[in-house]
């Protein structure tokens, strides 16, 4: 991991005694870390380019404690940033100037569960997974299925936004929250929607999820269920060329068919999970596609028949089906830790995250190649293929300042491309503090100061997760963090 | 024991302490002997943590695998010294690499932590502070446990109390409470003594057409408490074709040690055993207990560690490495002759971490129990968590182990089964005792009892 940049990574100036003393006295002995050796591992989360030591870390189990600790930032001016899993690919759980960070892992209780209303009610810190294997035998599960599902939080999805691949069909967690609870940074505790649809008012649980933690801390979240398909058939359709298996992908969404997941792995990627999971992909294939219908038993494989013809109109040299449930787990397990199985490539990656529109993919693609040559950088592909949101994942070794940099170089040109193509530089990731530097090359000044006054309204004071996703420095004097432009500072 | 190979170190026991730190203390760092790059495969994307017991008890993230390996890797970088804190961080990890079933890295967590924790065992005996050297290393972990024979004479005075119920009635009386802690948590986890029958012989020959010659690797603690285990294993065995050997040579796999730091004793039993099974001219050495076959699979690596530059040593270790499988997963490979005796159970398959993490053997007992006719078996929630057995650890770190036995259970108990199967004595003697504190009395059997049942066409009961 790169050196820490030791003259930006400082403590914020109200942590003193008296503050720590308050703090002792809400969370106790084991509520709390402020011991040095205990505060390294919080520096980073799962994008490590940058890294910051908090000063204390808190372990809240109740909103009550939550309200507290916000209060106490609050009268010293201290700013503090939630947590969840850690599992953030963007340094959304950087604690960018030091402070609080307020983990949630203790609050992990699943509330309630409705199947009659369809909803559930849990803590931040619940598992996404541990939701859906909570109502396993209900006929119901919790749709969006980011690919850190196993680890990461209802409340880091609720911040992000997640996606994930069964997303195309069943939409991303804005979609399925219904309501939360948030503790805002003056204390307050709001209650946002509700386990009924469309309640009056402002859609302020539209609002809060995706804010990245930088409106407040949600200590509570009611999630929509979704009802388990009858049936479902997975495919997976081998190509020897990248293009043919991206024209196939507007192919099969032209035709009228939305699975309920379509994605992409190219050769480099299907080399890393086939080591990692012995799965059987054909290591010469160019790209293949992991194709799910799911819904009425008549109607899937009638679907599984179209996409079949189109995939082999298309050029696919094969084009096969999971036979068994253990096949098909085994299929999404290879695509879901696709990601973490690049470790097996290379020492260090950095993936990225950017959308196009879905008949621009063929355009993406060549140009990720291009790219990779001119910056002499290992780039494999895994696409959420359905909804145009690619993951170009670059490789490198972080030991190696030269690669970093010319990883940053390629990821900034490969985002820059999405823009122009008429997409975005993060489909689910979230800005976080890598990709604050995009924000203004995506909007203009007017769109990014409604932006602004929104959080304004909600965090006028700047002390909830500051520098994150707008590139302002916030009230908390820390302009300097923001002439050492967060988001890069490892190329610096 | 006609021939102890470690009988150097242990026949003193007073200088066993002193042979561990005997050994060269390696120039540099504490875990400055680990391959670098087994570091550097964790890219922290944090997938594991919520496989890890420790991470789910306490949502720290020092307690998980993610946390711990940025720990060790730091105090191998020099960023960070190895304070009390961390080490409390390192010791309460169970080990039970459940994180290196998550990890699609493919990090190879135990090959981080155990041979860290060795150089930390090597460094405080060195400081004069050992943990290792205190009465209950000496004395109980390295000279009782991995003698089954001594194990078996000391647990005489058990066995009969247990008989006579007078253990119940001495914990009643609190009588138990004179003993020190350590020996108190063990007598609270020795399980209901069952007659073991005689030593098993040497050789037992196949029933029917021959299809196999295996060696039966039958260890300490297993030997002295699980013995009717092993005579099922072998009449299993023996079902399906198989010629069974039982080297009177074999020892201990010498797990107990080196998990504490006495990695030249491990090696001597490693070699000891190398020299038993090889002898026997094998297709496989059998092992039923978890735990020891994941340290039998692991003795090529630990050679590569201990011993870099010994090629023969390697090779010799190796070999024997490549021989070992668990009995579920031999018996999957070789295709097993379907048993035919009904047993009409509701039965809960609890993975041993060794099994399910260490070996990645999780399918095949499943597939074996499956085909008892009559066998319900039950799915539970946190199958893949660890009950907290781990070796010794529900000795050395007793809260948190109880922690995760209660969490078991309740996943246990909530499957509502009327037996419970595991592959593991650690993991048998934890749920026993976990099931006698919350008064349930549902017996915990190993898959290959049951299968002998069946094959014998015997009804199952409890004891």
């Amino acid at each position: 991991m790169t050196t820490t940049d030791h003259d930006v990574s400082r403590s914020a100036a109200g942590v003193g005694a008296a503050f720590l003393t308050r703090l002792e006295s809400i969370f106790g002995e084991h509520g709390l870390i402020r011991q040095p050796e205990e505060l390294l591992v919080y520096e980073c989360d799962g994008y490590v380019i940058e890294k910051n030591v908090p000063d204390v870390v808190v372990f809240p189990e109740s909103t009550e404690q939550v309200v507290k600790v916000v209060n106490l930032c609050a009268e010293f001016q201290v700013p503090f940033v939630p947590r969840g899993a850690g599992t953030s690919l963007a340094g959304g759980c950087l604690p960018v100037g030091g402070g609080v960070m307020i983990s949630l892992t203790r609050m992990k209780r699943i509330l309630e569960v409705n199947l009659r209303d369809r909803y559930a009610v849990v803590e931040p810190g619940v598992v996404n997974l541990h939701l859906t294997q909570h109502l396993k035998g209900t006929g119901y599960h919790y749709a969006p299925d980011p690919s850190s599902q196993g680890a990461c939080t209802i409340g880091g999805n609720f911040a992000t936004n997640s996606g994930g691949p069964h997303t195309l069909k069943y939409g991303v967690t804005v979609n399925h929250v219904l309501g939360a609870e948030v503790v805002l940074p003056d204390g307050s505790v709001v209650q946002l929607g509700g386990a009924v649809e469309d309640t009056p008012g402002y859609d302020l649980t539209g609002l809060f999820v995706g804010s990245e933690g930088t409106f407040g801390v949600c200590t509570r979240v009611t999630v929509r269920l979704t009802r388990d398909p009858a049936a479902c058939r997975t495919l997976l359709a081998v190509f020897n060329s990248v293009r043919e298996a991206t024209q196939s992908i507007s192919q099969i969404i032209g035709a009228g068919i939305v699975p309920a997941a379509l994605e992409m792995m190219d050769q480099g990627i299907i080399e890393a999970v086939e080591a990692a999971f012995h799965f059987g992909f054909p290591l010469d294939a160019a790209a293949v596609l992991l194709i799910e219908v799911d819904g009425l038993e008549v109607a899937v494989d009638d679907e599984a028949r179209q996409i079949i013809a189109i995939c082999q109109a298309g050029g696919a040299r094969e084009v096969r089906q999971a036979n068994s449930p253990r096949e098909r787990q085994l299929l999404w397990k290879c695509r879901k830790q696709a990601f973490g199985a690049i470790g097996r490539l290379s020492p260090s990656y950095c993936t990225q995250d950017g959308v196009v529109p879905r008949t621009k993919l063929p355009e993406i693609q060549e140009f990720i190649t291009a790219v990779g040559q001119r910056h002499a950088i290992r780039i494999v592909n895994v696409f959420h293929a359905g909804d145009g949101n690619i993951h170009p994942i670059l490789l490198f070794d972080e030991r190696d300042s030269d690669q970093v940099r010319r990883v940053l170089e390629a990821s900034e040109e490969i985002l820059l491309k999405c823009i122009e193509l008429g997409g975005s530089v993060t489909g689910e990731h979230g800005i976080g503090v890598e990709k604050i530097s995009l924000m203004h090359r995506l909007f203009d000044a007017h769109d990014l100061d409604v932006m602004r006054s929104v959080r304004q309204a909600f965090n006028p004071g700047g002390l909830c997760s500051p520098m994150k996703m707008l590139p302002t420095a916030g009230a908390c004097g820390m302009e300097h963090v923001m002439q050492k432009r967060p988001g890069r500072r490892a190329a610096l | 024991m006609t021939h102890d190979p470690t009988t150097s170190a242990c026949g003193e026991p007073g200088r066993l302490a002193g042979s561990a730190t005997a050994a060269p203390q390696p120039p540099g760092r504490i875990g400055g002997q680990i391959d670098y790059d087994k570091f550097l495969d964790c890219v922290h994307c944090g997938l594991c943590t919520a496989a890890c017991p420790t991470y789910l008890e306490t949502g720290d993230e020092n307690n998980g695998p993610r946390g711990r390996i940025y720990l060790m890797r730091s105090v191998v970088d020099g960023r960070l010294e190895l304070t009390p804190r961390v080490n409390a961080h390192l010791d309460l990890c169970l080990d039970c690499r459940s994180c290196e079933t998550a990890c699609p890295s493919g990090v190879e967590y135990g090959r981080l932590i155990e041979p860290f924790r060795a150089s930390q065992r090597r460094a405080e005996a060195a400081r004069q502070s050992a943990r290792n050297a205190d009465w209950f290393h000496r004395y109980i972990l390295y000279c009782l446990f991995p003698y089954a024979q001594r194990l078996r004479w000391a647990l005489a005075p058990a066995r009969l109390m247990q008989q006579l119920r007078l253990d119940r009635l001495l914990e009643t009386l609190g009588v138990i409470k004179i003993l020190p802690r350590r020996l108190q948590r063990m007598q609270s986890f020795l399980p209901r003594l069952l007659p073991g029958g005689p030593p098993l012989p040497e050789f037992l020959p196949a029933l029917g057409p021959k299809r196999a010659r295996v060696a039966l690797f039958t260890g300490c603690v297993a030997d002295a408490l699980f013995r009717h285990a092993h005579w099922a294993t072998a009449r299993v065995l023996q079902q399906n074709g198989c010629d069974v050997v039982v080297p009177r040579t074999q020892v201990c796999c010498g797990a107990i040690h080196y998990h504490s730091g006495a990695d030249h004793p491990a090696l001597a039993l490693a070699r000891a055993n190398a020299a038993a099974f090889d002898a026997a001219g094998v297709d496989a050495v059998v092992v039923n207990v978890a735990g020891c076959g994941s340290m039998l699979k692991d003795y090529g690596q630990i050679a590569r560690e201990l011993e870099p530059a010994q090629a023969a040593l390697l090779a010799e270790l190796g070999g024997l490495a490549d021989k070992v499988r668990d009995v579920s997963q031999f018996l999957a490979e070789l295709g097993l002759i379907a048993p035919r005796g009904e047993l009409k159970l509701r039965a809960v398959y609890q993975d041993a971490c060794h099994l399910v993490h260490a070996q990645r053997v999780r399918e095949q007992p499943r597939d074996l129990l499956a085909q008892i006719p009559g066998l319900e078996l039950l799915s539970i929630a946190e199958p893949e968590i660890c009950c907290g057995a781990a070796g010794s650890y529900n000795l050395t770190e007793p809260e948190m182990s109880d922690r995760l036995a209660r969490r078991k259970l309740a996943n246990l108990l909530a499957a509502d089964p009327q037996v419970i199967v595991t592959g593991n004595v650690g993991c048998s003697m934890q749920i026993q005792s976990a099931l006698r504190q919350a008064r349930r009395a549902i017996p915990v059997v190993h898959p290959m009892e049951l299968l002998d049942l069946s094959y014998r066409g015997v009804a199952f009961s409890r004891g």
